[in-house]
Order: structure tokens, then sequence, then C-alpha cells
């Protein structure tokens, strides 16, 4: 077919633009770095101020290879939920996940003052969030999954997965009740995401599980394609509608749960960065799609987070509320200009 | 297959496809039970065209009609030159060339059931089913795929199995029947049909009739 093709000049524009903005986003900053030693530092040279070596090496790019991989896990995330409920408004967070793991993280916080300071040594370290995030959203995914596999129609499982998601965040407001001011604001904190604070060791651990999720993607592109045509087709294709279904749940709650896990919950990516791929390639077709949604989910978060540090450089904003504030018009007039939507 | 509404016959053949488990009984393919198929080996030996609306997606007529190669696909969906082969033979066959790069919601109902037809096809089995593939259809639309499906049969020796409800151009055109009424179910071709005064049993009398002379259903004046 002549399809890789045409698509070629995308991937190679889309690339270039993602080369350029992680160059740009490590270049920005309070601290001003020129440009020259930014390239002398990655290509493993020596800058001429140590401070400006520790600001790029342990800071800038551990924060900006982690907008990588949030952006692009959660991007794929969507494309996954939003072709195997072939529901345009399906996205990472719709199976619970992300109110898993604050429920996890808010009892970790906010249940410290509730069950007494057990909890307390552990707060202030990324790890512990990390794994309270991690435990949540996995219990919570686990019985939407158990769920999921007693009931046949995959739109029940959407209304499920929503039903625990207000279940959670029901416990939570309960919890948030019951503690004092301090804990609600650090919760708050973490709520609003943030893609810095990650070490190497960390972001090395964040690497690999994302990593396993994307190989787990190459195997779900056959079953994919043969879901838009619906359950029953991808059925008469030969296609184990269950197993299928498993794992791409499986691959949704690796990635979008490591990604919450380290770097909190942050909206608006993972739903609509697929429309903008699927707006942009105009194509059904999930082996040029989640490509086309990783780099572009990695592009948007990339700008996210430089517009966040770009206005007060001393101070950098909420990520989440970057991402809504700037992607929800830009979906808004794309929808309103196409008019369509796919699945 | 022939039957008033609601008498079964998407039930049956939504059985027979394995699309939905049998109320009672068993059903065989080749002398082989069909719950001991896998999908896999059911999706190269029967193919379907289902009633239902494809979910909104950007799927152009072309790679529509390649979904068909799945079941013989490598892991990774490459269509080999081979495959090319058979999707284009579908397309031609089913004379949808000229939309064949078009988006499928673009189609009329007419060419989008021309095009699951050609995916059917593609996926190369002995069986093909049509689960009332003219219900959306004009007069001439509907013809057109009943033609099709004739010459389909006579080139290529499926089996195609269809549900519909256009009785009288059926009669004209099926090989054989399967006619479900109330009290029993038929068989047969449509001479042995009429001997038997199946038609009849097809519908309440009180409006329509079956006219052994014409082969047709009349409607009763007065």
């Amino acid at each position: 077919m002549n399809l890789s093709k045409t698509y070629t000049t995308h991937f190679i524009l889309l690339f270039v633009i993602l080369l350029v903005l992680f160059i740009t986003n490590i270049s920005l900053g309070s601290v001003s770095i020129p440009l020259k030693e930014i390239f002398n530092l990655l290509s493993g040279g020596v800058a001429s101020k140590s401070s400006w070596e520790t600001i790029i090496i342990s800071y800038r790019l551990p924060k900006a290879i982690t907008a990588i991989l949030v952006g692009s896990g959660l991007s794929i995330s969507g494309l996954l939920m939003q072709t195997l409920f072939r529901n345009p408004l399906a996205g990472p967070f719709v199976l619970g996940i992300s109110s898993g793991a604050s429920l996890g993280v808010a009892l970790l916080i906010l249940g410290s003052s509730v069950f007494g300071g057990f909890f307390l040594v552990a707060i202030y370290s990324n790890w512990a969030l990390a794994i309270a995030a991690s435990a949540g959203s996995f219990l919570v995914l686990s019985s939407v999954i158990i769920a999921a596999n007693r009931v046949r129609n995959t739109m029940s499982i959407l209304i499920i997965g929503l039903m625990f998601g207000s279940l959670t965040s029901a416990v939570i407001s309960v919890l948030a009740f019951f503690s004092e001011a301090e804990q609600i604001q650090q919760y708050l904190f973490w709520s609003f995401g943030s893609l810095g604070n990650l070490t190497w060791a960390e972001l090395s651990v964040f690497g690999i599980i994302y990593l396993v999720g994307i190989l787990g993607t190459f195997l779900v592109i056959k079953p994919l394609n043969s879901f838009l045509l619906g359950e029953n087709y991808a059925k008469s294709l030969g296609i184990n509608i269950k197993k299928s279904r498993n794992i791409i749940l499986l691959i949704t709650s690796i990635l979008t749960g490591v990604i919450t896990a380290f770097s909190g919950p942050i909206a608006f990516v993972g739903l609509a960065v697929p429309h903008i791929a699927k707006m942009i390639f105009s194509t059904s077709n999930h082996k040029i799609l989640l490509p086309a949604v990783a780099l572009i989910g990695a592009i948007i978060l990339l700008i996210c987070d430089s517009i966040a540090q770009l206005p007060t450089s001393e101070f950098t904003l909420p990520i989440n509320a970057i991402t809504s504030l700037f992607g929800a018009p830009v979906v808004i007039w794309l929808l309103i200009r196409k008019k369509k939507i796919y699945v | 297959m022939l039957g008033k509404n609601g008498i079964g016959k998407s039930t049956l053949l939504r059985t027979i496809s394995k699309v939905q488990k049998p109320l009672k009984g068993v059903v065989k393919i080749n002398q082989k039970e069909l719950s001991s198929y896998s999908n896999q080996e059911l999706s190269t030996c029967l193919s379907l065209v289902l009633t239902e609306r494809l979910p909104l997606s950007q799927l152009t007529v072309f790679e529509l009609v390649a979904l068909g190669r799945q079941p013989y696909t490598n892991w990774i969906d490459k269509l080999t030159q081979e495959h090319l082969k058979k999707i284009l033979w579908a397309i031609e066959q089913t004379e949808i060339t000229h939309i064949k790069n078009k988006r499928f919601y673009e189609l009329s109902d007419g060419q989008l059931q021309r095009v699951l037809i050609a995916r059917a096809l593609a996926q190369d089995t002995e069986i093909i089913i049509l689960d009332e593939p003219t219900a959306h259809l004009d007069i001439h639309h509907t013809f057109k795929v009943f033609s099709l499906l004739k010459k389909l049969v006579k080139n290529t020796g499926k089996t195609i199995i269809i549900s519909t409800h256009e009785v009288n151009l059926a009669i004209q055109l099926a090989d054989e029947f399967i006619l479900l009424s109330e009290s029993q179910l038929y068989t047969g071709t449509s001479q042995e049909l009429i001997e038997q005064n199946a038609f009849e049993e097809l519908f309440p009398k009180e409006l329509i009739s079956f006219n052994k002379t014409l082969e047709q259903f009349v409607i009763k004046k007065n």
C-alpha cells in the first residue's frame, strides 16, 4: 500500500518539532543557560559552570524526559480506551485508574490525620506517594476488571469504571472532611500534577514500566483495528475478544498507573490527543495512529510544561491546570472546524 | 431464509455463526460442533455481514475490505502481495473499485452493503452469512445485491446464506430455502416448498396470499 509513504513527512515533521521542543524545554527556567552549553552537556561534554550541569542533568533533563513519557503514555492509553469502548469520550481515566490513585494518595496524606501518625513518616518521600498511588489504582482497576469479566457488554464496563470513580471520590471527600487544612493542601498539591521532582532512580523505574506497556501495544494492533468494526465482526475475524480486552485494559492500567503514581493525575491529554492525531492524520489505522498519538502527546506535554514555567520564571504553575487551559480551547476549536468526531 | 418478523431468523443466523450461544441443540459445520471451533478456526470457514451499524471511524473502503484478511495476516497485520490480490479481487467482484478510497461513512446504504460483502469475500471462506442484506435498500439496489450474491455463488461455489423479507425476489433467485413458520421449519427448493404449501404458512392470511401460478405473494383485493 502507498499509505506509509504519505505519512512519512508527517512523522518526520513531528519528530523535528519534538526535538526542537525538547531542547527549548531544557533551555527554559529560572536560570538562563546558553544554548551552546546545553548542546555541549547533552552530547556528554562538561559545562563551564558546575551549577549549570547540576540544573540540567539532575533537574531539567529528567523533567523533559518525564514530560515525554507522560504525554505519550497518557495519549496511547486514551487511544486504546477510545477504540476498546468505541466511544470518543473515553480516556485513560474512565476506568477509575486516576480515582484509584487519588484514593491511595488521599489515604496516605489525609489518612495520617484520621488514623493517627502511623503514615506520617513516609509522607514526604516521592516513593511513598508513588507506591500509594500505584496500589490504589491497581486495587480499583482490578475490581473494575473483575466486574468487567462478568458483563458481556463493553459499554457496561465504561459505566462500572465511572461508578468506581465516584465511589472513590466520595471516600476522598469524607477523608478530607475529617482532615486538617495542612493535609488537605498537601493532597491538593499532589492533585495539581507535577513533572519535576523525579530523581534519575525514580525515572528509570518509570521508564522500564513505561517500556513494558509500550511493547504490549504492539501485541494489540491487530485486535484494535478489528474492534473498529464492532465486537461481533472482530470475533468473526478470529479475534479472542476477552483476551484482547484484558490485554488492552492491562496495558492502560500499567501506563496510566505508573504515570499517575509519579506525576499525579494529569487531565485532558489522554482524552484530547487521540482526537488531534485522528484529525491530523485522518486515519483510523492503529499502525499509524499509535506512533502518531505518542509523538503528539509528547509534543503537547512539552509545550504545556514550557508554558507552565514561562510566565513567572521563579515558579512553576501546576501542569494539570495548563494542560486543560491550553488544550480544551484547541480541541473545541478543532471540533467546531471539523464537525465530526471519530472513535 | 424466510420468515415473518420476530420468528427468529436473526437468532438462528446468529446462532449458526457463533455470534450467540445456542438456546437449545447443537450446530455442526463440516461434521464438527460449532462450539469446538476457536474464533480463529471459524474465521477461515465462515464470514459475516451483519445488520449492526459500524462505529464511526475513518476507515476507507479499501481498509475495511482489507480487514477481511485478518485471519490470515501475521501478528502485525502486514498485507503481502497475495493478500492485496485477494482484496482487489473482492473489490472488483463487488464493483466498488471507483469508491475504494472513500471513507465508509460517505457511502450510500447500497454501496456500504456491497463494501461489507467485499469484506466478507476477502475473508475467503466457504460460507458467507448475511443478515437482511437488503433491509434499507430501494428495489434497484436490492436487486443489485441479490444478483451480485447470485453471481458469486455461480463463480466461486461458495455457500451464501441470507435472511430476507424480499420473498418474491427470493423465490425467483434462491437455490434453496429455509422457511420458518409458527408450526414448523421447511427446507428445499422453491418448487418443493410450493408443493408442500409452505409459503402459505409464512404470513397470516387476512391481507396477502400466495399465488401458486404467479409464484408470488399478492395483495388481497377487497
